[in-house]
């Protein structure tokens, strides 16, 4: 390992941690000098992230073999916790993607959080807190992404879930966005519960925190498969997979350049990156890998079905996010992190240009409704063009980045339940694949009826002038278009597909990320199925919802199978009923107590007092009785000694 | 006397001269100045007793307890009590958090004197002789001097509520000094069936049983630990604390909750568990299973609680619950954590307690469904409130986050059903802590301003920002280099629990 190197991993996340902690002293409030506090608060922000995409860049050159260092943060009671480094292809290549997406969002936030014409007069944006919390995030995420220690790992982990909180409550003119911001911190930490538990079977066990003295260490089956299912439970969290994935499209309260950097491209894919990076230890335990299967399965079908009904295009993107990081998963479930992982980049990519695409598109028409949409194209050429490679990407068109990655995470699948292949059953694969099959027709629907609706038709506000977004909003738009169109064909490069292998896995050959096979054509051919249906819908009648056609159904898919209501059924209102119950109980119960003790003292005293403040005649009677006791008690004792 | 030695003495001299000083110098504001002065002098005395011998370089077994400093006079030598102090890496960091804080409040209350109540510099003095009884407390070496500054604390502490506090105040004080009062009768008692069987007070001798029988340890364990739990507090002997929290002044509120309490962890550390560790092996499952009792049922107690002050006040039952399950594992891991977690309750309770005391002095009301959109009208109050609740709640990175988490490590690490169990529910409780915090954010920070929030100033005063400045670094060093605390407490912790069975 060489200095440089160590130097460069420990700026990328310190740079926008500085900016991050610098900006949020600047001057909050819209009575201060505004102008000049947005103008540093834009100067930090981007200048964070513009040195640690140079770093990650520079990184990406130098880093062939995995470097490890570390020191001794603390040491609690021979519990080792170090602060760490431990760098790898993969790492590098995630924190390229995340700095990216994060310059792009800082930048394109520039412009999406000024006052836009469809702003009432009294809006304020609060810039300088905004652009210091997407700093503190992206500082977190880079933390995730480099820490050599599962205790830091925790740090940026907890840090990205603080700083999503306080980003989705940022709108003030939303009322459902603190309730959002809140649900989505209370799901992820509930998740989080099993995850330090998780980690702590494992710190325990190997004496260390160190993610390569963990991996190292000989867990008993039964302990390392608890650890494992723990770890799934704060993964599931994070990743917004079935069931804690609720929060996710709530979530879309936050703006929308938020939502791409958060809860598209980077933090909810944080969960598929730690289980990639503690993947030896998932290998050994063959039954948590079946439960995750299962949930990816469920995950992916449930977040593609949602996204099929919904009206609010920030939330079919949210879905579609759900129902992609269902694939990556799914990949990690049959034994191929290295497929998710390069899904995982393709979809940073893509799913970062389609909200940002979407975001040009609410800045322009004022709602996220596509009800209020329709007939775009003309009107906003570049958004709509970059549109159809994001939304092609995603439904993977070939050859744009989708494609490629899918199919490595199905071909995969079809390894194992096929063949046999990898540390999973064969009915895992079997679950995986077919469900991923489905998905790939579902997707394909979905994305076709947000296009048509968005772009194409009628329009159905046609009192606003739709253009397409200013240069500020337009150039991260554009940028994000090359690699959601291109990181596919990357995999074909050895380099590239050398850095995604996850260290430990030497499976060889075996584990090419693309697979040219005939087995290509039936992803496809669900492909043209979905989109064809879509169409054909549309076509009908081009005013219509294609939604329509789901019957009795939309209702359901549009509230996402009421899971929702089954959470705040089953552990909201419960918990909120325990804690009144124990609060009257705490109060006149155990506090009763204690008063109930203090009011008999006082009037025990009050009684006894009462007793000597008799009147002169029961007095007087009293003392002559109390020495006829004592005289007849003198007498007696005198008899008998 | 060595330098360490006039340090010690110091620390609790110029506390108590300065308290006298602030009583007897005319006019109201000087006294207040003195006593500020006092108490910084008392602060800088407090931070170089670090410097001194730390290692153990001699010959046999290693102390049980290993004095940086200490200094051992003869006091009343007809009943063979001696004055006893002395400073080590578990002592230490309690007594510069001590003098920090009370040097915040003397400061804070330099700009501000509660109304409705006596003078200013009156209640500087009373500080400063909370101080003294505190600090006496962490450095006693003798198990009477302990006790008696144990009790010091109780008088002016009861002062200060019934004199400067809210409307329901008599009561509230009444309740805590006659509640602590009951503990302290459990504690004497403990105290003198130690020093009876054992035949001298001496804490360095009497750390590791002294040859005390099994059954005098666990009898002196029970009533030392129901005597420290009351102090704690432990549920169930916590319901002193709501009232006195809610009801005391905000420097009142940020002493009671800053160290007051810690009184009550550190003497289970340093005196249950040292003097009868029989005992406290014997208790430790008891006294898990209460802690976690205290963070759940504090957790589920704040979730439902609508006064801001009374909230904070219920999460240091919930924090303390923390603190009190890493002591009962009884591991190394587990007494460090509970010694950080001391110390991160102590600094981000204090500065939650200066915020409310903020908030409340503003918009004239602590109820939650009367605050709303703080962030709309004092958007810095409104962030520094943020900063603490999410320091509180125990964020990785800042303060909060070692103690709890390494509790729930140690936990994990004593194995076995039961402690399994305790894990995963104290971990859960973590959880319940997110959800009341948030909740509390919901309700005061965001949404529309309320009538109560909707007039507030957005500034800070200067002095506000002097006294709650400190509290946010430290809980941010204390979260990023935990070593702060912790670096010098390995040795004690190993040291003490090499003599628990």
């Amino acid at each position: 390992m060489s200095t440089p190197t160590l130097w460069l991993a420990a700026v990328l996340p310190a740079a926008p941690l500085l900016a991050g902690l610098l900006g949020l002293l600047l001057p909050p409030a819209p009575h201060h000098d505004r102008a000049s506090a947005r103008r540093s608060a834009v100067a930090l922000g981007v200048a964070g992230a513009a040195v640690s995409l140079l770093a990650a860049l520079a990184l990406l050159v130098r880093v062939d073999a995995p470097v490890e260092a570390s020191t001794t943060w603390i040491d609690l009671g021979g519990l080792r916790v170090t602060l760490g480094l431990r760098l790898d292809g993969v790492a590098v290549l995630v924190a390229t993607a995340v700095t990216a997406v994060a310059l792009a969002v800082q930048v394109y936030s520039i412009g999406y959080l000024r006052r836009g014409p469809h702003d009432d007069v009294d809006v304020d944006h609060r810039y300088p807190p905004y652009a210091a919390q997407l700093s503190l995030f992206t500082a977190a995420m880079l933390t995730v992404v480099v820490s050599g220690d599962l205790i830091m790992l925790l740090v940026g982990w907890e840090v990205m879930g603080v700083c999503s909180y306080l980003l989705i409550a940022h709108d003030r003119r939303l009322p459902e966005a603190p309730g959002a911001a809140v649900q989505a911190f209370l799901v992820t930490r509930v998740g989080d519960v099993g995850f330090l538990l998780g980690i702590a079977l494992l710190g325990v066990g190997a004496g260390s925190f160190r993610i390569a003295d963990v991996l190292a260490y000989d867990y008993g089956t039964g302990t390392l498969t608890a650890a494992c299912l723990l770890l799934l439970a704060g993964v599931a969290g994070k990743s917004a997979q079935f069931p804690l994935h609720t929060w996710l499209p709530e979530a879309m309260a936050g703006p929308t350049p938020v939502s791409a950097l958060i809860h598209a491209a980077t933090m909810v894919a944080a969960g598929v990156y730690a289980v990639a990076r503690l993947f030896p230890l998932f290998e050994r335990a063959p039954a948590a890998l079946a439960v995750l299967g299962v949930l990816a399965a469920i995950t992916m079908l449930l977040g593609a079905f949602a996204a099929t009904a919904q009206d609010d295009i920030k939330r079919v993107l949210a879905w579609s996010t759900v129902s992609q990081i269902g694939y990556m998963t799914g990949a990690l479930a049959v034994g191929a992190p290295a497929a998710a992982l390069f899904h995982l980049l393709t979809h940073a990519a893509f799913k970062a240009l389609l909200f940002l695409a979407a975001g040009a598109v609410i800045h322009a028409v004022g709602t996220t409704l596509m009800s209020r949409m329709g007939g775009l194209r003309s009107a906003m050429p570049v958004t709509f063009w970059c549109t159809v490679v994001g939304l092609g990407a995603l439904v993977g068109v070939p050859p744009l980045s989708g494609f490629w990655s899918k199919d490595g995470v199905l071909a995969a699948a079809e390894a194992v339940a096929l063949d046999g292949a990898g540390p999973t059953a064969a009915w895992v694969g079997w679950l995986v694949w077919l469900a991923g099959l489905a998905g790939v027709a579902v997707t394909a629907w979905y994305a076709t009826r947000l296009l048509l609706r968005t772009f194409l038709g009628a329009t159905r506000t046609p009192l606003l002038r739709p253009h397409d977004p200013p240069a500020l909003l337009r150039w991260p738009v554009l940028l994000l278009t090359v690699p959601a169109a291109l990181l596919g064909l990357a995999a074909f490069a050895p380099w590239f597909a050398d850095r995604l292998r996850v260290p430990g896995d030497d499976t060889g050959e075996a584990a090419e990320l693309v697979h040219l096979a005939p087995n290509l054509i039936l992803p496809f051919l669900l492909l043209l199925a979905g989109a064809g249906v879509a169409w054909a819908g549309w076509r009908r009648d081009p005013a219509a919802d294609p939604a329509r056609f789901l019957g009795p159904l939309r209702p359901v898919f549009a509230r996402a199978f009421r899971l929702d209501d089954v959470q705040h059924t089953l552990v909201v209102r419960p918990a909120g009923a325990l804690a009144r119950v124990v609060r009257t109980g705490d109060e006149l119960g155990v506090d009763g107590l204690v008063e109930g003790s203090g009011r008999a003292a006082v009037e025990v005293g009050g009684g006894l007092a009462a007793l000597h403040r008799a009147a002169l005649p029961r007095a007087a009677a009293g003392v002559l009785a109390g020495a006829l006791l004592i005289g007849l008690a003198v007498a007696l004792i005198g008899v008998t000694s | 006397m060595t330098f360490g030695q006039v340090l010690l003495v110091a620390v609790v001299a110029v506390p108590a001269l300065g308290a006298l000083a602030t009583a007897v110098v005319p006019g109201d504001r000087a006294g207040r100045v003195v006593g500020t002065v006092a108490a910084a002098v008392t602060l800088l005395s407090a931070l170089p007793l670090v410097g001194g011998d730390h290692g153990w370089f001699g010959y046999g077994p290693r102390p049980a307890v290993q004095p940086w400093h200490q200094l051992d006079l003869p006091w009343v030598p007809g009943l063979d009590l001696r004055f006893h102090l002395g400073v080590d890496g578990i002592s230490w960091p309690l007594v510069v958090l001590t003098a920090l804080l009370t040097l915040l409040c003397c400061a804070y209350t330099l700009w501000r004197v509660p109304p409705g109540g006596g003078s200013g510099r009156a209640l500087v003095a009373l500080l400063l002789v909370v101080e003294v009884g505190i600090l006496g407390t962490f450095l006693a070496l003798d198990l009477v001097l302990f006790f008696l500054f144990f009790e010091v604390v109780l008088l002016p502490m009861y002062a200060i509520i019934a004199g400067w506090g809210g409307a329901d105040r008599r009561r509230a004080a009444r309740k805590f000094a006659l509640y602590t009062l009951f503990g302290s009768v459990l504690l004497l008692v403990g105290v003198y069936v130690v020093v009876a069987a054992a035949g001298t007070a001496d804490l360095v001798a009497l750390t590791g049983g002294a040859g005390l029988s099994r059954g005098t340890q666990l009898a002196a364990f029970t009533l030392l630990a129901i005597a420290f739990a009351v102090k704690s507090p432990l549920w169930p002997l916590h319901s002193w604390l709501p009232d006195a929290h809610t009801q005391a002044p905000t420097v009142g509120s940020v002493i009671l909750a800053g160290v007051l309490l810690k009184m009550g962890t550190y003497g289970l550390i340093r005196i249950a568990v040292g003097v009868a560790p029989e005992g406290a092996r014997w208790a430790a499952p008891v006294l898990g299973v209460l802690a976690v009792a205290a963070i759940l049922i504090g957790g589920l107690v704040c979730l439902a609680q609508d006064d801001l002050k009374r909230l904070i006040a219920y999460s240091s039952v919930g924090h303390m619950g923390f603190v009190l399950l890493g002591v009962a594992t009884l591991t190394a891991t587990g007494i460090q954590a509970a010694l950080i977690g001391n110390i991160a309750h102590g600094v981000i309770t204090g500065l939650l307690f200066f915020l409310a005391g903020a908030v409340k002095d503003r918009a004239h009301t602590g109820s939650l469904a009367e605050l709303s959109g703080l962030r709309e009208t004092a958007p810095r109050l409104a962030g520094l409130l943020g900063f603490a609740a999410v320091a509180s709640l125990g964020l990785p990175g800042l303060a909060g986050f070692w103690g709890e988490a390494f509790a729930v490590v140690a936990a994990v690490q004593r194995g076995g059903p039961l402690w399994l169990t305790l894990a995963g529910l104290a971990a859960l409780g973590g959880a319940l802590t997110a959800a009341y915090f948030l909740r509390l954010l919901r309700r005061v920070t965001h949404g529309r301003p309320s009538p109560a929030v909707a007039g507030l100033a957005p500034g800070l005063a200067g002095a506000e920002l002097t006294a709650w400045a400190p509290l946010v670094l430290l809980a941010l060093a204390v979260g990023l280099a935990p070593a702060l605390v912790l670096s010098y407490a390995s040795g004690p912790v190993e040291a003490l629990l090499g003599v628990v069975p």
